[in-house]
């Protein structure tokens, strides 16, 4: 089933050496989408052609970003663009290789945006954790002034741009756009209501384009060859390529740049090598942490990874970062590890969130250090039930995500754990799925 | 404009509500109750809480015809989504249809209180706010009735928690619901609190040193939906419902703040009532339901304390000793018999309407003079264009100018602060024009600065610029005449169809006010914004009665201790002239005969032959004009001390018992309008009445213009507010509460509004080469008797100091904390007080604080020295 290998379009660097250097960049072909679309586009031509290409957010909701693009709000000013570096789901990390391999790709990315929208200032948004990062950056974004590529009158027009970077101080809820822009702002990182959505009422209420790091590279490419182009990888809803992180029980963990639509099978046994050891796999989380847990039978291998088709077993695509279960884990074990990771990064904002979590984790980890008793797993059940559908925003929604499927998925691994199947060797002899 | 109406039905119920209505309100106007907590009336909405959840349809549109979708019944086809909904951040839409009781939304509510209760510790019965606690009352009415959560696996945190000595913090009872924080920020405009940490271990916590700095903090304890901030002065003093409560007004300032005072007899203090706090009463008109801190927890003084006075003092042998009111009546009585003119009666506006009227009509029926002790005039003008009968500072918008001038507002009135900010934020044309920087600059559309000492001289020239009788404006104002600014300002005022003017007495005392007044007055009178609703001029006094002491003819005297001087009697009410300018002492010169009437043996009284003991204000009934010409009553919350035993008439639930017994005979300190009459009994003047403040009321209403037609069940009236606060679901508004008791009555206005006034005296006032001026400005927290009871305001009032500009710190070679000498040029006394430093201060000024032991009335010429 192995198809053409196509040539890298946003892990570029990886066959052209030193692309992290701006005259490497420009002799291939660098910022002259940029300069095409401030010297001979409209702006709103250049949104259209995003729009055209079918370019959906590359973050997780899979939102069409043309669209998104086209709602900013022409009535009030100034306008902001901002890139959402903050890649804080676990299992993701393909926003850093671009940032720190193809950084001008990234950039221009954000540049056309910016021009798009008309804002005259642009802001990336990384995770603390990233400030070796966020230094290179603005070396990159000094190096684009210095060039003549950022800063006033670009190329002889009245259109200005600058880039900023800005840290944030840890926090995987400022991954979410709105808690990102109250960050941004220098207030405590919390969700704002939506609506209004940003591209009407962003940061500090002014209209505000937040794109992912991912979503954004693609641009430059889309605004050089084409939509047509673009649209000719991946499937019709879900078009282009699209950077799978592969980790957890995978021979060649890494970030692999397919086309939407890829299935899952090809990812994980082509090329990720398949499972250690000869294990057999149990289970896939599509969305990092916040991923219902999918069977990992033939029907789900073979669905391919695209934003309509995962749902079609219970899932999302989400960021795309795929996480490999094999038969050696115990699921209570890993919803732990998840409930955890929420009650740790739940904001504290809204009730189910911010008291659920806490009452989940309790409750994960007494069924996983085999403390429970079957009744705290219908109650697990019952508290994520609980919080389903009441938060402010889609991190207390995500927390449940592996908590609920994983019971009604595997409930045989909780029944272990709880000590209703009595097994010798215990990881070994559970069944794989049920 | 009226907004476009919206219909919908909430559980069943039709309403129609305006649009933009939020559905958790339009639930409440037909009496449905929707829980929440983190919503609150008077805030944007936040959503965070996620009590509110209700399930929300909406008419289906047939998206080719854009017409609704029909049921085969022919109703409309309702779409439910799939999610329950926030009422609290929905608007109303045409059709929608609320369901809030519901399986699926009782569920909701349910599982919210469920997680709630799993980090709450449940501890009711040592908690405060017990008894009246939101989360208690929410989840006895929508709660699970159990948890399923263990116990031993709580998360306990730090129950006591200082965000600074005034407010404490109990973490584990927060349920972040944010209210406090909103508040400050966006009502309070002191931004001193926020969240920290996130998840469970979110916290309140204090920017500010000292902490929780802003003089709003304690509104934050009752909208808080917990026990989690508390007062420290309530704090595991009392519970909820062993209160009673009297409804009072505050009288702290102008205001006329409505209040609410709780009450209950304790063993602890030998079975008597007593004042255990003072609440916020709503009154949309005047406070809305809120308070500032002066007047939350600087009620001390009224409380019945050791050293109050008990009886009344006859001076013999030298000394004041005691005496039955018998016999210090009849002395009085003889001593001012034909004492005519040589009689002064001095008064505060610390008294209630029915006591300066008892006052002014003794002193009148005597031949003497009534005289207003106060720093600030202009109220013969007040009376005249002031606030017209309807003006509410809520209706301002828009359309609507606020000038305010000569004033740090939020120091002087604390509440109209607060509303004209409000009025601002609604798209009122706010202009404020001082001295110095303020506070409401920061509100402001228009701050003008206008050189020390010519206030008049800045409102004149707004006048200049729009009149065609164009006033001579002296030469230090030109440059901001001048200014396009200002000229901007002046356009805005006229063009506005409603204004008002607020003018204070920053750096002012009586002669400066008086001449800021007139040139308000001419202001209002060439923009023609006087004598209807929304529009007129308001006095920023100094004490809660002083326009009704106005109203009822009292004025100062322009040269107080020359007249004192020369008086052959004095009668001094609830004024101690002593303690704020040694100069009066001078008066006292064991000649004349003193009378001084008053709560504690002040240094005035102590100078007097004869001391009447006043019951203050929690101990009976009476009413105060505010500066809005508001006349509002007070009911007792007290037994007077040593009256007879109270007569409890079963009392209502939150509703004090009526205190007044009858006495056989007078004993213990007695209401300050029964004094005047006992005198006027014993003098045999005709025509006073002592039994109760109704009675005084009655004649003074007929006897004075103004107050025709008002009685004491006219003040009572009430009619429903907006937001509905106070009754059993407190959780909507907090616990300020409802107000049963009367919202007052505005004043009419005086029949020769519009007669024209003459341009007021603007003369050129320049700082001196030497030496400095030192112009009195108003701290809410003062150094006077009444604040001082209360203690724990101590650490805010702070000790006596005086604030220099940058450039005269560093002339006189001292910084921030440092002493000087102030010498007084006319008197040659001298007092070493701190310095604080304000860089935007010019040379040669020197701010004093009233009421802080310094003798400046007015500005005052001064000579400065570095003490180290």
């Amino acid at each position: 089933m192995s198809k053409e290998k196509l040539p890298y379009f946003l892990l570029r660097h990886r066959e052209i050496p030193d692309l992290d250097n701006l005259e490497v960049y420009r002799r291939n072909g660098g910022f002259q989408a940029f300069e095409k679309a401030v010297t001979q586009m409209e702006p709103t031509a250049v949104t259209e052609v995003v729009k055209a290409s079918g370019l959906r957010g590359r973050g997780g909701a899979g939102f069409p970003t043309g669209l998104k693009w086209s709602f900013i709000d022409n009535k009030n000013w100034p306008h902001y663009v901002v890139a959402n570096a903050d890649e804080s789901e676990p299992g993701t990390f393909k926003d850093r290789e671009i940032m720190e391999g193809n950084p001008y790709q990234f950039l221009e990315g954000v540049a056309i945006c910016a021009y798009a929208v008309q804002a005259n200032a642009a802001y990336i948004y990384l995770r603390g954790e990233f400030w070796d990062l966020a230094a290179r950056l603005d070396q990159h974004i000094a190096a684009l002034e210095a060039a003549g590529l950022l800063g006033e009158n670009l190329f002889g027009t009245k259109y200005s741009l600058r880039i900023y970077t800005h840290l944030g101080a840890g926090a995987y809820i400022c991954g979410e756009e709105t808690a990102l822009l109250e960050s941004l702002e220098g207030k405590l990182g919390q969700p704002r209501l939506r609506p209004p959505f940003p591209p009407s009422y962003g940061l500090y209420g002014k209209p505000t384009i937040v794109n992912n790091v991912e979503t954004l590279t693609n641009v430059p490419l889309i605004i050089e060859k084409g939509a047509d182009w673009y649209r000719s990888m991946g499937t019709e809803k879900s078009p282009g390529v699209k950077i799978f992180s592969l980790s957890g029980c995978i021979n060649k963990p890494g970030n692999y740049e397919l086309p939407l639509g890829t299935t899952f099978r090809e990812l994980i046994f082509e090329h990720g090598g398949g499972i250690p050891q000869g294990r057999n796999i149990k289970a896939i989380m599509a969305a990092g942490a916040s991923s219902s847990l999918i069977v990992a039978d033939e029907r789900a291998l073979d669905t391919p990874m695209d934003y309509e088709s995962v749902p079609s077993v219970g899932a999302q695509l989400g960021s795309a970062s795929v996480i490999v279960i094999d038969d050696s884990v115990s699921i209570p074990w890993l919803i732990d590890k998840t409930t955890h990771f929420f009650r740790h990064e739940s904001c504290g904002k809204c009730t189910p969130c911010r008291e659920g979590t806490f009452w989940m984790s309790h409750l994960t980890e007494r069924i996983a250090n085999g403390r429970a008793r079957r009744e705290d797993v219908e109650l697990l059940y019952d508290v994520a039930s609980q919080i389903r559908g009441k938060c402010l925003c889609a991190l207390g929604e995500f927390s449940i995500e592996a908590v609920l499927s994983g019971i009604e998925r595997f409930r045989s691994d909780f029944d272990v754990a709880v000590g209703e199947i009595q097994v010798a060797a215990q990881v070994e002899q559970v069944p794989a799925s049920d | 404009m009226m907004a476009k109406m919206v219909s919908l039905t909430i559980d069943g119920k039709h309403v129609e509500v305006p649009e933009g209505t939020l559905v958790v309100n339009a639930a409440k106007k037909v009496g449905v109750d929707i829980p929440v907590f983190c919503y609150h009336p008077k805030m944007e909405p936040v959503g965070m809480c996620r009590m509110c959840l209700v399930e929300i349809g909406r008419p289906m549109i047939d998206r080719a015809t854009g017409q609704p979708l029909r049921e085969e019944d022919g109703s409309l086809k309702i779409q439910f989504g799939p999610k329950l909904e926030t009422a609290c951040t929905t608007p109303v839409s045409e059709g929608m249809v609320v369901l809030g009781a519901t399986e699926k939304a009782k569920a909701g509510r349910e599982d919210n209180l469920e997680f709630l209760q799993t980090s709450h510790p449940l501890d009711c019965l040592i908690c405060d706010k017990g008894g009246e606690c939101p989360l208690q009352n929410l989840t006895m009415g929508f709660g699970p009735g159990e948890s399923r959560y263990l116990y031993d696996e709580k998360k306990h945190l730090a129950k006591h928690v200082p965000l600074g000595e005034l407010i404490y913090l109990d973490r584990e009872r927060c349920i972040q619901c944010g209210r406090c924080v909103r508040f400050q920020d966006l009502i309070a405009a002191d931004p001193v609190i926020g969240f920290s940490q996130r998840g469970r271990s979110l916290q309140i916590v204090t920017y500010s040193e000292p902490g929780f700095d802003s003089y709003w903090s304690g509104n934050t304890t009752d909208i808080c939906p917990v026990g989690a901030l508390t007062t420290t002065d309530f704090r595991f003093r009392a519970r909820p419902w062993e209160l009673r409560a009297a409804a009072s007004i505050c009288n702290h300032c102008p205001v006329g703040c409505n209040l609410t005072l709780n009450v209950r007899r304790e063993a602890v203090s030998g079975g008597k009532w007593v004042v255990k706090r003072v609440m916020p009463r709503q009154n949309e008109a005047v406070n809305e339901i809120w308070i500032c801190d002066k007047g939350r927890l600087g009620y001390h003084f009224g409380r019945q304390n050791a050293e109050r006075l008990k009886k009344p003092l006859v001076r013999k042998n030298g000394e004041l000793q005691s005496a039955t009111w018998e016999e210090a009546l009849e002395l009085v009585a003889e001593r001012f018999q034909g004492v005519g003119s040589g009689l002064i009666t001095l008064a505060s506006g610390r008294l209630s309407n029915e006591d300066l009227f008892n006052l002014g009509k003794l002193t009148q029926s005597l031949g003497g003079r009534s005289l207003l002790y106060t720093s600030m005039a202009g109220g013969d003008l007040t009376t005249q264009i002031g606030f017209a009968p309807g003006t509410n500072f809520a209706d301002m918008g828009k359309e609507s100018a606020i000038l305010v001038v000569g004033s740090d507002l939020e120091e002087e009135a604390p509440l109209w602060w607060l509303r004209v900010r409000q009025a601002a934020k609604r798209g009122a044309t706010l202009i404020v024009l001082n001295a110095r920087n303020t506070k409401l600059d920061r509100d402001a559309h228009y701050s003008l600065r206008f050189p020390f000492g010519m206030a008049a001289a800045a409102v004149l020239a707004l006048v200049n610029a729009l009149s065609p009788k164009r006033p001579e404006l002296p030469e230090s104002i030109q440059e901001l005449a001048r200014s396009n600014e200002l000229k901007g300002a002046a356009k805005a005022f006229a063009e506005a169809k409603d204004a008002v003017i607020l003018f204070g007495s920053d750096g002012m005392g009586l002669a400066e006010t008086q001449a800021l007044a007139q040139a308000c007055a001419n202001l209002l009178l060439t923009t023609d914004h006087f004598g209807r609703p929304n529009n007129g001029l308001l006095g920023v006094w100094p004490r809660a009665n002083d326009q009704g002491a106005w109203e009822l003819g009292w004025q100062p005297s322009m040269n107080l201790p020359a007249d004192l001087a020369q008086a052959q009697a004095l009668y001094i009410v609830a004024a101690d002239p002593v303690s704020d300018d040694p100069a009066y002492l001078n008066a006292f010169d064991g000649q004349k005969f003193v009378v001084v009437q008053d709560l504690y043996l002040s240094q005035t009284a102590r100078l007097a032959d004869v001391v009447f003991p006043a019951q203050s204000w929690m101990e009976r009934e009476g009413s105060y004009t505010s500066g809005e010409r508001r006349v509002q009553r007070y009911y007792p919350a007290l037994q007077p001390i040593a009256a007879l035993p109270p007569r409890v008439e079963s009392p209502g639930t939150r509703r004090a018992p009526l205190l007044t017994g009858l006495r056989a005979e007078l004993d213990g300190p007695q209401a300050d309008f029964a004094i005047p009459a006992y005198l006027a009994e014993k003098l045999g003047f005709e025509g006073f009445a002592h039994a109760s403040a109704s009675l005084v009321f009655a004649r003074l209403a007929a006897e004075t213009p103004s107050f025709s037609g008002l009685t004491y069940q006219k003040l009572a009236e009430v009619h429903e507010q907006w937001p509905i606060v106070g009754r059993a679901d407190m959780y909507y508004g907090g616990t300020a509460y409802e107000n049963t008791q009367g919202l007052g009555a505005q004043l009419a206005l005086a029949q020769n509004g519009a007669s024209l006034l003459s341009w007021p005296q603007a003369a050129d006032f320049k700082l001196p080469k030497l030496g400095g001026i030192a112009f009195p400005i108003t701290r809410l927290y003062d150094r006077g008797a009444t604040l001082m009871h209360s203690q724990l305001l101590h650490k805010r009032i702070g000790e006596p100091y005086i604030v220099l500009g940058e450039q005269e710190a560093n002339r006189l070679k001292i910084s921030q904390g440092g002493f000087v000498r102030l010498t007084f040029t006319e008197s040659q006394q001298s007092v070493v007080v701190q310095v604080k430093v304000d860089k935007n201060l010019p040379e040669r000024v020197v701010l004093a604080p009233r009421s802080f032991g310094l003798p400046v009335s007015g500005p005052t010429p001064v000579e400065l020295k570095s003490a180290g």
